[in-house]
């Protein structure tokens, strides 16, 4: 008990660090797109910090890995820093993101050391983690595959042709984590295309869900294990409710966050503002 | 080989791959719920790794993908126009953009090349993807005009791990290549009949058509492009220049990338000074419904119109 309350602290630790970073670089970037990146914070430190992911920094082909993929890649600055911090590259690249000879742009690729697959484009993520999922069955591998979808990006087609078949081939190594942060560029997606209950799309489609607050750390660390145990022969999804531009009051009350671009005064009252 | 043996491509491709897959345990073929009398016993055969993703090319090329990136070699199956248009979006980030960076081997089959489904109208011809599929880089594009062709390009597409798109027709067709031995498949072409003034350069099916125009004709040359990408350009220059007038002849939209930009391009390229004509469809769909030499009357595509055009150069 006292172990994984030690980890908790570590993760929020980890979480608030990793979004003061993610402020730093959009002040350097300011093309990159900060609410979505925000909002997924405590779900990437948690995959990592938390060792739900099983990886290793010094061999990024590693087969005992387990795959993760990021289908919205916009929204993934934040991973830049703990990517860094764990080695995957040298913390020094932080600075230059966005900067002319970088590799760190703006919608991270696998010219970046972590990323497994090129994702800009939305909805197709899951498929392609789909057929990863499939590919590590014929292996008898035990390798997972994680994949991080924004609540927007359901709007894709593409997005429940891969549900479908995920829920029918029974992809029990497959953990979607839907970043549900319930806006999307112009407007509140319930207000673009109600997907709500999202719970019930996904159960009839065969999948196990489960629902989570994504910034309650402990919570996010308990279900992610849960859902990583859990031996039920059929794909799995966390629903993790959050707040887009969460941790920055002027992102959080603005239903436009989405391509907001803060000044430099407010980003240094923003990282102040954080624990 | 008797030659009048009708086949299709995709029946001597599958049978290969049957026998293919056998031996090697890291292939896998995917159909986008489309058929052939070879799948039959694939399908049965290789229950863990043939896949029907069902009426869903988008999530076909996904899939694909994602094997590839287990270092899978993947085939995905699906007719022409869908699996080029409707996913064209996961070919180009999917394939195309992160090939570039991690080579996937996923060879997409495009069943139904031109009018092959001349009946069933606009939505199922397939005019566009010579144009679209080359211009997506990292990519080859293969357009075989008969079934050895297609048989044989299956052990190159095990070997090169690149994405490819493999233009097949959809009806039996006769063999061209069954008495030809020394084929190079990386060339890219072949010169199929030596010509004097004139050269028909064709690809898939449309090589049946020059074929037999050369054959009514004197001293007409016949090349067959089956290589749409890459093209061993140096090759080709060498087998173009010998001619004065050169005639494309592609069932596909024409002024839009395909084989006469190509033929176009080394023409200009080295300053050759030739007679240059290009024979295919204007920029228009076609709604007149008939069978494929109808339709190809009515584009100026059948034996008689191409000759009266050579007679009258």
């Amino acid at each position: 008990m006292k172990k994984n309350l030690e980890l908790i602290k570590l993760l929020e630790k980890k979480t608030s660090w990793a979004r003061k970073e993610t402020l730093s670089i959009h002040k350097i970037a300011p093309g990159t797109r900060l609410a979505s990146s925000l909002s997924d914070v405590e779900i990437f430190a948690t995959l990592y910090y938390g060792k739900i992911l099983k990886f290793n920094p010094k061999n990024l082909k590693w087969e005992g890995r387990d795959r993760f993929i990021i289908s919205k890649p916009h929204g993934a600055i934040s991973l830049y820093p703990i990517l860094a911090d764990l080695g995957f590259f040298n913390k020094s690249e932080l600075k230059r993101v966005g900067q002319k000879g970088s590799f760190l742009g703006g919608i991270p690729d696998t010219t970046v050391p972590g990323f497994e697959t090129i994702n800009g484009a939305l909805g197709h993520g899951l498929g392609v983690a789909c057929g990863v999922a499939l590919g590590l069955k014929n292996k008898n591998s035990k390798s997972r595959v994680f994949v991080l979808l924004g609540d927007g990006e359901l709007n894709e087609g593409a997005v429940w042709e891969a549900i479908m078949f995920a829920g029918h081939h029974k992809l029990s190594n497959l953990i979607l984590i839907v970043d549900n942060n319930k806006i999307s560029m112009l407007n509140y997606c319930k207000n673009i295309i109600d997907l709500s209950p999202l719970q019930e799309k996904f159960r009839v489609f065969k999948w196990k869900v489960k629902i989570v607050n994504g910034h309650n750390i402990k919570e996010l660390y308990k279900s992610l294990k849960e859902l990583k145990k859990e031996k039920g022969n059929y794909p799995k999804v966390l629903i993790a409710n959050t707040i887009k531009g969460k941790g920055v009051s002027q992102l959080e009350n603005d239903i436009l966050c989405h391509i907001r671009v803060l000044k430099e005064d407010e980003i240094i009252n923003a990282i102040k503002k954080i624990k | 080989m008797n030659n009048n043996q009708l086949k299709t491509m995709r029946d001597a491709f599958i049978e290969t791959i049957y026998e293919r897959m056998r031996k090697n345990h890291s292939i896998f073929f995917l159909s986008a719920d489309m058929g052939a009398p070879a799948l039959d016993k694939l399908r049965r055969d290789f229950k863990d790794r043939f896949i029907n993703v069902g009426i869903a090319e988008q999530n076909l090329v996904n899939i694909a993908t994602g094997l590839a990136l287990e270092n899978y070699i993947v085939y995905a199956y699906a007719i022409a126009p869908f699996i080029t248009m409707r996913a064209y979006e996961q070919i180009r980030q999917n394939l195309s953009i992160s090939s570039q960076i991690k080579p996937l081997n996923v060879n997409l089959i495009g069943l139904g090349a031109g009018l092959s489904y001349g009946l069933s109208g606009p939505s199922h011809h397939c005019l566009e993807d010579i144009s679209i599929m080359r211009l997506m880089p990292n990519f080859t594009v293969f357009s075989p005009s008969d079934w050895k062709l297609a048989k044989d390009f299956v052990d190159y597409s095990i070997k090169v791990k690149m994405p490819k798109y493999l233009r097949f027709d959809g009806k039996p067709l006769p063999l061209i290549y069954g008495g030809i031995n020394d084929l190079v498949l990386e060339k890219g072409f072949y010169e199929l009949l030596k010509g004097k003034k004139v050269c028909l350069v064709s690809t898939g099916f449309m090589t049946h058509r020059a074929l037999k125009v050369a054959k009514r004709l004197q001293n007409v040359g016949v090349i067959d492009m089956f290589l749409l990408k890459p093209v061993d350009e140096k090759s080709l220059f060498e087998a173009l220049k010998k001619y004065e007038c050169i005639i494309t002849i592609e069932e596909a939209f024409i002024n839009s990338g395909g084989l006469d930009s190509l033929i176009s391009k080394i023409l200009r390229d080295h300053q050759l000074n030739v007679k240059l004509k290009n024979l295919g469809f204007n920029d228009k769909h076609i709604f007149e419904v008939g069978d494929r030499d109808y339709l190809h009357k009515l584009n100026g595509l059948d034996e008689e119109s191409i000759i009266k055009i050579i007679k009258n150069l």
